[in-house]
């Protein structure tokens, strides 16, 4: 049996966050009241024209930038014709043949060395409407009963970005988006959220023999809105396909939506015919043609690639918790943050994104004396504390005055009082039912609403009992 | 011209739209008299000539009264661009151009008909039925814009705007003995236009004078920030001077030479040419070979292929007439076949085709290229002339069903518009003569924002020449 790899491609688009829709004056609507946000422009009336919203291309050739691409002197707009009723025009305004941002290069590093993964283009263009297809089987609009259209999401800006197909692993991809997730939070131009839809990602997966440069013949995959569902759904496809080749059979060119639930592929109803857009230069828009000046100034908007910034954080913290720092955008406050290098890390990456703080809230001054008191305080007070940490007036220290009942002095007379409480498991205790010390931490937390140092206590527990 | 009152009645087939805006401003009429009296023009008239779609009489406005062409958007005035698929539909905005002569005080009198989306040189397109023209009511008004042509001709409106695509502002109002400009493309705003072909829609002024048309132009003309495609544009002037002192006349042998211009024509234009030159002008013999002989096949190539496009957002989802069917794309096929008539089908057919894959350079990209030559060729002939001059159509107005059946042979009609349509420059047509009794148009064409110099042009050449606007057997 041949060994095979896979060969994965991207196809991701990107909801702009921008307050106004890409070619009209109405405020972006999601989460709006259907039809709410519409004018006689995203509606596609007679006579009216598009007007390019300047921040929308602004922010694609920011994006642009950050994903190492050549920025057009002169891209142009247009006309993608196809028909459905979440198209207002009967052709969705895109760019073609001269998009504003093409040939980068995106930093993804891996366990085994950095990977550069080709970026083919990223253009802008015009969301379509959102269709409810009522009655009927299947979502679609085939044998729905009827179809209603929220006009809403129509009009609002979207970048497409195409990758090459130098993905070699599921979790390759997987890798590449959380990154390239991270990368458009970061830039502000979206909230590029999987689960609303704001962030949408197609796969173009095929397989070949390990070592051989050819391409195979590749499929679609759509219809996955999570990382883990994207990993998960090229896999399936991987081996799907291997299983084809591998039995002598063909892999043929067709779309498959994946199926979380059962882990299952099914093909896409093919069009008797290729759909043919006919892609016309849209007359009533001019080309766009950013300055110098002001791709210069976006560039400098830039903030430092994110594969540069594990690579830069690997030596100190291993691979795996740089990436993950990164990945989730908690870098900046782990290296905000005193303390020694790997705790810092851990409770930054573990402890304070399971208390769900936002990184960028937290003062790193403050959140380093926390962790430098760690070990010091009861767990509940460490823990408490650090779900304050994002508090706007947040102050380690009075947190730290509160928690540390590590005195001995003050908790003496408490470990006296409750093994005097307690003289039957005292005495079974010393005639070596050691177990029993757990009972007595706990009677002490008790006392001492869980503010006692646990360290202390039973050092303090174990000298008494066995005197 | 000394129109005007006629004894206590007002004369609207002599009235130019500047001498009613003077009897308005000297109190002489009030507006309501001044629309009552082309009320009456079209009660008299309209039933014959059907210049009118529908009329707007409780219009606002205190100024001299307009008409509008039906592919111009008025809000909360219905708008169907003569076809069938916008019968019903009334817009919740105004165009730009509308939204101008408002802001100007013109009143709407009403919206005139036109070939079924601007698409024809006849109105014989228009799905409700046919226009007719004012000097011979047998004959067509020309196309698209004839409703707006015949109107003022007939004295239904003192002035009128259209829009002009191959030729549907130049042509009619040759066709009907007026004077009408195709502005430079982009000194117009389209916003509110219900599209044809966007790289060549243009609206403009249909009048009975050339300082009507430099009046209207002034209202309409400028940059519009919902329409990316405009520009600024120069102050507009107002002619007034009588000569052509220093003017250099290209004639270019390939408009002037060309198959099928009737030999009335060619004689009308011969004898402006000569008046030309007794004002003042120097007249030379040019050549524009490749601009006339790949104009028209170049324009038959992009403006369907953007009709194609412009034309797909009728399918019947958010507004305008539905037919059912049993799937969305049955209901949409429906739709559109009972929406459209042969000519928009027509042209949705060629222009899809000729945007296909694998066809998208041998036709529209192949045109695109070749209407860059025929703008390189203009601007080399502007470096020695400053106005082109031609006849405006090759025939006088033709009868009623003459072309109908034979879409090439109506085709022809724009031959000589087209060319300089291609190169985005501007146009005036003004009458120059009567061939058989029916008028002729004189073309001139200018470099890109010379419609001042166009004015001045036609206004001299007009007060020469004489013409009398009113058809004859009007008078």
């Amino acid at each position: 049996m041949a060994e095979w790899e896979p060969v994965v491609g991207l196809e991701i688009h990107v909801q702009l966050k921008t307050r106004t829709k890409m070619f009209c004056r109405c405020e972006s609507g999601f989460g709006a009241e259907p039809n709410t946000r519409t004018c006689p422009v995203c509606l596609g009336h007679p006579g009216t024209l598009p007007v390019p919203n300047a921040a929308a291309v602004e922010w694609t050739v920011k994006l642009g930038l950050a994903l190492g691409c050549e920025i057009a002197g002169h891209a142009l707009f247009h006309r993608k014709h196809y028909s459905y009723p979440d198209l207002a025009k009967g052709y969705q305004i895109s760019q073609y043949d001269v998009p504003l941002c093409a040939n980068g290069r995106f930093l993804v590093p891996g366990p085994d060395g950095d990977r550069e993964i080709g970026i083919v283009r990223a253009h802008l263009e015009e969301d379509a409407a959102k269709n409810v297809h009522v009655g009927g089987a299947g979502g679609r609009i085939g044998g729905a009963a009827h179809t209603l259209v929220d006009y809403n999401r129509g009009g609002t800006p979207l970048v497409e970005i195409v990758t090459q197909p130098d993905l070699r692993s599921a979790d390759e991809a997987k890798r590449f988006l959380q990154l390239l997730r991270q990368t458009i939070v970061e830039l502000g131009i979206s909230d590029a959220e999987m689960e609303k839809g704001t962030l949408r990602a197609d796969a173009n997966v095929s397989v070949r023999p390990r070592g051989a440069d050819e391409l195979r013949t590749r499929t679609e995959l759509k219809n996955m809105n999570s990382f883990t569902y994207i990993a998960r759904g090229i896999e399936a496809e991987v081996a799907r396909q291997i299983e084809v080749w591998d039995s002598g059979g063909k892999v043929v060119q067709q779309t498959y939506d994946y199926h979380p639930e059962t882990d299952a592929l099914t093909v896409r109803r093919t069009k008797e015919e290729a759909e043919d857009y006919r892609y016309l230069p849209d007359p009533d828009l001019v080309p766009v043609e950013p300055p110098a000046e002001l791709v210069e100034r976006l560039r400098a908007e830039v903030p430092e690639a994110p594969g540069a910034r594990i690579r830069r954080l690997e030596p100190q913290l291993g691979f795996e918790l740089a990436e993950g720092l990164v990945a989730s955008g908690r870098d900046r406050l782990y290296e905000r943050t005193p303390g020694e290098r790997r705790a810092v890390a851990n409770v930054v990456m573990n402890q304070l994104a399971g208390a769900g703080i936002d990184p960028d809230a937290v003062d790193g001054d403050e959140l380093g004396q926390l962790v430098e008191a760690r070990d010091r305080i009861p767990r509940a007070a460490f823990l408490e504390a650090l779900a304050h940490a994002g508090d706007p007036d947040f102050r380690a220290e009075r947190y730290l005055a509160e928690a540390a009942v590590a005195d001995v002095s003050e908790l003496e007379p408490i470990v006296d009082d409750v093994l005097a409480a307690h003289p039957d498991e005292a005495a079974a205790y010393r005639r070596g039912k050691q177990g029993l010390l757990g009972f007595f931490v706990g009677q002490v937390m008790k006392r001492t609403q869980g503010k006692a140092d646990a360290k202390v206590v039973n050092e303090l527990l174990r000298e008494k009992l066995s005197a | 011209m000394g129109g005007g009152l006629v004894g206590a009645t007002l004369d609207t087939l002599r009235l130019t739209a500047e001498e009613a805006m003077g009897l308005l401003e000297r109190g002489e009429v009030s507006r309501a008299e001044l629309r009552a009296a082309y009320y009456d023009a079209v009660a008299a008239r309209d039933a014959e000539l059907h210049c009118y779609l529908r009329l707007t009489e409780d219009a606002e406005g205190e100024g001299v009264p307009i008409a509008l062409k039906d592919v111009i958007g008025t809000e909360g005035v219905e708008t169907t661009a003569g076809s069938r698929i916008l019968e019903g539909y009334v817009p919740v905005f105004d165009s730009t151009v509308a939204a101008r002569c408002k802001e100007a005080g013109l009143s709407l009198l009403g919206k005139t008909n036109t070939d079924e989306f601007a698409m024809g040189s006849s109105t014989e397109n228009s799905a409700f039925g046919p226009s007719r023209n004012p000097w011979d009511p047998t004959r067509v008004p020309g196309g698209s814009g004839g409703g707006s042509a015949a109107a003022v001709a007939g004295g239904l409106a003192p002035w009128a705007l259209g829009s002009d695509t191959g030729g549907s502002i130049k042509q009619p109002a040759s066709l009907c003995g007026i004077v009408g400009l195709r502005p430079t493309y982009g000194t117009v705003s389209r916003y509110g236009i219900v599209a044809f072909a966007s790289s060549l829609d243009q609206v403009g002024p249909t009048t009975k004078t050339v300082r009507d048309c430099a009046l209207l132009y002034g209202v309409i003309a400028g940059r519009d920030p919902c329409d990316s495609t405009t520009v600024d544009v120069p102050p507009v002037e107002v002619p007034d001077a009588e000569h052509l002192k220093g003017l250099r006349i290209g004639v270019p042998r390939e408009l002037n030479e060309a198959d099928g211009i009737e030999r009335g024509v060619a004689d009308s234009v011969a004898r402006a040419i000569e008046l030309a030159e007794g004002l003042g002008a120097s007249v030379e013999q040019c050549s524009l070979p490749r601009s006339v002989e790949y104009g028209l096949a170049c324009y038959y190539i992009i403006a369907p292929a953007e009709a194609s496009s412009n034309l797909a957002r009728y399918d019947g989802v958010r507004y305008g007439p539905r037919e059912a069917g049993g799937s969305f794309d049955e209901m949409v096929e429906r739709t559109r076949d009972a929406g459209f008539g042969d000519e928009p089908k027509r042209r949705i057919m060629l222009g899809a085709y000729a945007l296909s894959t694998g066809y998208y350079e041998a036709y529209y990209g192949q045109a695109q290229r070749v209407r860059r030559v025929i703008a390189e060729e203009h601007a080399a002939l502007f470096e020695r002339y400053d106005v082109l001059l031609s006849p405006t159509s090759p025939t006088v107005a033709f009868l009623i069903g003459e072309k109908a059946a034979n879409p090439l042979a109506m085709y022809l009609s724009d031959v000589l518009t087209i060319p300089a349509n291609m190169a985005g420059l501007p146009g005036l047509s003004i009458p120059c003569g009567l061939s058989e009794g029916l008028p002729v148009g004189l073309q001139l064409v200018g470099p890109q924002f010379s419609e001042n110099l166009l004015f001045r042009t036609g206004h001299a050449l007009e007060r020469a020449l004489g013409f009398d606007y009113v058809p004859e057997r009007l008078r």
